[in-house]
């Protein structure tokens, strides 16, 4: 009886709505939605203690509350501070936010090394988002950006620490969501990486998903590096029945052959569900799954290029309309072309394709 | 019939007089203008001992560039593919391997590229989404051919000669691009 929820009331860019007590800024402006939520790289709503680290969701508090109407001083980390009844909050509408916004994606990208023709993450990459809405096109850096040794974390994750912005995110999908955490973040300052400590492969049965929590492209898929391009896969929902997990993925498909797994996202680019190892990176032939249809995709994401709209395959109509006549092929490309061709299936390769793979094939 | 605007006139043939009634007198008027063509400049050339020097923005034959050390550029990054509104551009990545750092600038790279030339309408917005400065169009045109099966270019007719081994097959594959590239950049931030 006493535990009635307050309701408070919290302005936003001129939009107001209730929310509950204990909501963060954040959250009320993702209810809101659309260009009023402010953009967030380590906060995720499904782990505990994650946010405030990488500054890019800085909002300005224009009204501390109705009882204390004063403004903040400073412009605060929005997925960390609670609303409080009567608050007014300035996120697009503030040329403070966009400017200090400006100087965290320039901080952001300072080691940062821009190798996106490389990175498996470019086309659903949140820091390469929001160096586009938000970043210059120059860099003021003249330093030599850092390196590190490169670590191995096992046959399925491929790290990358250049690319790292140290949201702290797969540390805390290891430690709530696995149980059992072998890696951490070691060193301080610039030296502070990913890693575990001596050498270790990550090989708990749900440590997949730090691939799907990572804002960059630090931590990618190793069975999927350098398979395809994000966008010319086709993304699909799925499911399968699954003794560890839920089930229910998306699949990026090439054709026929599921080149990727990966939970599904919402909108804020956050899984719906954990998905087990098993599911992500043993099961990349379409007969283990039961397709549903193809994953919405924002459109102003790349990945739309392909416009799935369907799964009905494109008939051949040419025969129908000729009573039977087959059309006569003037050439079949894969006579001459080496791409794409029938008798190769990257999906069934356990890491990236090399020139051994290119050169067994010919001699065939 | 009512005619539409009163701006028709009728005209009424006038007879030919006795010089038009000739004929010959305008017959060698015209030999006269054909002849003094004979000793005017030409404005045909003598195709293929001659040929005439391409513009500057001409979009020719593409071309996958090596840098300096004769290591390819390509990435396999898929930019060209995704900007091709032929879809003419198709390619498969591979991760470089120890040892193979003298052939490939990155760590990745394009393991097979085609381009499908009978697709290729030559519009040059491969050359523009290239991050990493690999492919451009040159200055040559594609060579006919009578079967379709020689117009879809894999890696080998694509690639630059190897600036190392022939530095000058690599300059004339490679003509005019820089100096082309620097006006485009002086155009752009003009």
């Amino acid at each position: 009886m006493a535990d009635e929820i307050k309701m408070l009331k919290v302005t936003i860019d001129n939009i107001t709505i209730e929310v509950p007590q204990g909501t963060t800024i954040l959250q009320a402006a993702r209810q809101i939605g659309g260009e009023v939520a402010p953009p967030a790289m380590c906060y995720y709503t499904k782990l505990k203690g994650s946010g405030g680290k990488c500054r890019t969701c800085l909002v300005e508090v224009s009204k501390g509350s109705e009882a204390d109407p004063r403004p903040m001083p400073k412009l605060v980390a929005s997925c960390r501070t609670g609303v409080m009844d009567g608050m007014e909050v300035k996120n697009i509408t503030s040329g403070k936010v966009t400017d200090a916004r400006n100087g965290v994606v320039e901080f952001l990208l300072l080691n940062h090394p821009l190798d996106c023709p490389v990175c498996d993450q470019a086309g659903e990459c949140h820091l390469q988002d929001l160096s586009y809405s938000h970043g210059k096109e120059g860099t003021r850096y003249e330093f030599k950006r850092r390196t590190f040794e490169k670590h191995d974390l096992g046959p399925y994750i491929q790290l990358h620490m250049t690319r790292c912005i140290l949201c702290y995110r797969c540390v805390f999908v290891a430690d709530q969501v696995t149980g059992k955490r072998v890696h951490g973040v070691l060193s301080r300052g610039d030296h502070a990486e990913i890693a575990t400590h001596i050498e270790k492969s990550l090989d708990n049965d749900f440590i997949g998903n730090v691939i799907d929590v990572c804002p960059v492209g630090a931590l990618t898929d190793k069975t999927f590096r350098f398979k395809n391009r994000v966008w010319f896969t086709k993304p699909v929902d799925a499911h399968r029945d699954c003794p560890n997990c839920k089930g229910k993925v998306t699949l990026w498909q090439r054709g026929d052959e599921v080149l990727r797994v990966t939970g599904r996202k919402d909108q804020w680019g956050e899984v719906e569900d954990w998905i087990c190892n098993t599911c992500r990176f043993e099961k990349k032939h379409v007969n283990d799954w039961v397709i549903e249809g193809p994953t919405k995709i924002d459109r102003h994401s790349v990945i739309s290029q392909g416009h799935y709209t369907g799964l009905d395959k494109p008939k051949e109509t040419f025969s129908a309309v000729h009573g039977g006549r087959a059309p006569k092929l003037l050439m079949d490309i894969h006579s001459v072309s080496e791409v794409n061709r029938p008798g190769i299936a990257l999906s069934e390769i356990q890491g990236p394709a090399t020139s051994d793979t290119f050169n067994i094939d010919k001699q065939a | 019939m009512q005619p539409l605007t009163n701006r028709v006139k009728v005209l009424e043939p006038k007879p030919l007089n006795l010089m038009e009634r000739l004929y010959l007198p305008n017959i060698l008027k015209g030999m006269m203008i054909t002849f003094r063509h004979i000793f005017q400049k030409k404005a045909t050339i003598q195709y293929p001992e001659q040929k005439r020097p391409f513009s500057s923005v001409f979009r020719g034959l593409h071309v996958l560039n090596r840098d300096e050390e004769g290591r390819e550029r390509c990435t396999a990054c898929g930019l060209c593919a995704v900007a091709c509104p032929a879809e003419a551009i198709t390619m498969e990545a591979a991760e470089r391997k120890k040892g193979e750092e003298h052939l490939y600038r990155e760590e990745k790279y394009a393991a097979r590229y085609e381009i499908n030339m009978l697709r290729c309408i030559f519009c040059g917005l491969c050359e523009e989404a290239c991050p990493k400065d690999a492919i451009y169009l040159s200055e040559t045109f594609a060579p006919a051919n009578f079967t379709r099966k020689s117009f879809i270019y894999g890696k080998p007719d694509l690639l630059i000669p190897d600036p190392k081994e022939a530095p000058d097959d690599f300059a004339r594959a490679k003509g005019q691009i820089e100096e082309r590239k620097e006006n485009t950049r002086k155009n752009l931030t003009a």
